[in-house]
């Protein structure tokens, strides 16, 4: 079978996989670059599939990067190819069509996949899907008309950002979840019950604290003994990461693969970024996934970096969301265990969380302006005792900063 | 590169940038009929209190963390210059959640974001919001 050599393979064609390209290609012009990804597409992002659903955007706006990207990078792009099976010892990877690639460093961005639990009955439901790749957005553009009732299980970022996507072109729409608010992973109580306010204004019906029990074809039976008849059954209850390349060659692997400031695994010249890896959430001091575009994107570049030899840590992983519905805007950061300040206006909420005297974390509803400046707090570790938190209560400003830092940030003034 | 910088101990707190900015981008040839009467979104903000005031824009990062973060690949940075491709841009605010300086905003009908891209993709040529300073409280010089 044929064999070539590559002097860095990447495995994943998403977010990751570009951070790791262009920072390959930021410390080495020349070291010959090969991607591999199942997927036969252009790398695209994956978050806008649900725009793509409310004809927000097309499949040529949805490109993550230009037409030219792989061929400007001199980047030998092998899409539609599957890699089967790593030797770390050999550094090799096959491929499922058979092939094998050497490489001096590898990649593995092989990002996550729908979780699908075992329901009974959901065998004999016919039109189901997940939604995670631009095959789904299009099998759903084909299978949901104006006469579908559609039923979505998972009432989090996925499910709900689907459950937008889909209302203009669904009969209706009802999303079931076993938590008791939408959006369990970032919201709190009260952001919860205004998002399922705003969301069911728009159509969209929540039925939560509840679980399918089991599928007829047509119909869920919930826990409660609710029966939900539907058309188009979604799921996205979550996600697992794709651990099993690295797993099955050796690696340390948790929930997520492990790895250290640098996006090394514990494989010798194996590094991995995005969804299937663990990062250092700075707010809590967990390895943990933090399944975030923009955190694949620097994770891949860190790992693009040291992969040339230019060492350069990520140590500033915090999880981070910015999410809309309907023109409603929420944005988050961090962690929310501390001493909570809450306030709440006519469609808009704050809550700052703060602990051992800096900004944990934060939710933002509706008045999302600078937002930004929170985030670089939480990340900094900045002591509050450092900034005018009163002014910063009230809004994100830089005014809250010393005259000193100011001349550093707006005055070009170097630290 | 040439960036716009802030001397806050010269700003009066006037909000002209404001306004040439939003003029230099609403791509119309009068000022009265671009601004008047109208919310205007400029790319620059005025932050003031006690005595001090400053105006506050796009740093231009070297190392961006909106790029990075840009979930659609709208953000882009060319020769120092970072602007935004809005026919990409989704207005999911990624950007906003990112930029420490608060210098990303959503634009008129919030679905997307506009910054700072020093003028240079306007008639203008040059940042507006300097050239209307009547102070030099904000300068477009190396630094």
């Amino acid at each position: 079978m044929k064999q070539t050599h590559t002097q860095y393979l990447i495995i994943g064609n998403s977010a990751a996989a570009v951070g790791c390209i262009e920072g390959i290609r930021s410390a080495d012009r020349e070291g010959t670059i090969t991607l591999v990804a199942s997927e036969p597409y252009h790398t695209y992002s994956r978050p806008l599939i649900s725009y793509l659903l409310e004809d927000e955007t097309d499949e040529q706006r949805m490109k993550y990067r230009p037409d030219d990207f792989y061929e400007k990078n001199n980047v030998t792009a092998l899409l539609g190819k599957t890699a089967a099976d790593l030797d770390a010892k050999q550094k090799t990877v096959t491929l499922e069509s058979g092939e094998t690639i050497s490489y001096d460093k590898l990649l593995v961005a092989t990002g996550s996949s729908p979780f699908v639990p075992p329901i009974e009955g959901l065998n004999t439901v016919d039109k189901k899907t997940t939604f995670m790749t631009l095959d789904d957005a299009h099998w759903l553009e084909k299978e949901v008309t104006k006469d579908t009732n559609v039923l979505i299980m998972g009432a989090g970022l996925i499910g709900l950002k689907c459950a937008e996507g889909l209302s203009g072109r669904a009969r209706s729409i009802t999303v079931v979840d076993l938590a008791d608010r939408v959006l369990p992973s970032i919201l709190d109580e009260t952001g919860g019950a205004m998002m399922k306010t705003h969301l069911e204004n728009h159509g969209i019906h929540c039925v939560l604290s509840d679980s399918v029990a089991k599928f007829e074809p047509s119909a869920a039976i919930l826990s409660s003994g609710t029966k939900l008849p539907f058309d188009v059954l979604v799921i996205a209850v979550g996600v697992r990461p794709n651990t099993a390349l690295v797993a099955k060659a050796g690696g340390d692997v948790r929930k997520g693969i492990a790895t250290d400031e640098h996006c090394r695994t514990t494989l010798p010249d194996v590094y991995a970024a995005g969804d299937c890896a663990e990062s250092l959430d700075i707010t809590t001091g967990q390895e943990k996934v933090l399944a975030l575009l923009p955190n694949a994107y620097m994770q891949g570049e860190c790992a693009g970096l040291s992969m040339a030899g230019n060492d350069k840590p990520y140590d500033k992983a915090i999880p981070m969301n910015a999410i809309g519905f309907f023109g409603l805007h929420i944005l988050t950061a961090g962690s929310y265990e501390g001493e909570a300040l809450t306030e709440q206006a006519e469609g808009a909420y704050k809550k700052l969380v703060v602990k051992d005297g800096v900004l944990k974390g934060f939710i933002l509803i509706g008045d999302i302006a600078r937002a930004g400046i929170y985030t670089s707090l939480i990340k900094n570790r900045t002591p509050l005792s450092e900034v005018d938190f009163d002014l910063l209560k009230d809004h994100p400003q830089l005014m809250a900063f010393s005259k000193k830092e100011r001349k550093e940030m707006l005055g070009g003034v170097k630290a | 590169m040439k960036k716009v910088y802030v001397n806050e101990q010269w700003c009066l707190g006037c909000h002209l940038c404001e306004y040439y900015c939003a003029f230099a981008n609403s791509g119309m040839d009068n000022m009265v009929d671009a601004l008047k009467d109208k919310k205007i979104y400029p790319r620059i903000q005025v932050e003031e209190g006690n005595g001090i005031n400053f105006a506050v824009n796009c740093r231009h990062c070297d190392d961006p963390v909106c790029v990075k973060s840009c979930i659609t690949g709208a953000l882009q940075i060319d020769d120092g210059v970072i602007t935004v491709d809005q026919d990409k841009c989704v207005g999911c605010y990624t950007c906003i959640l990112a930029c420490p300086y608060g210098a990303v905003m959503p634009a008129e009908g919030g679905k997307v974001i506009q910054k700072c891209e020093l003028c240079l993709q306007n008639a203008c040529g040059e940042p507006a919001c300097v050239k209307g300073c009547p102070n030099r409280a904000i300068v477009y010089e190396e630094r």
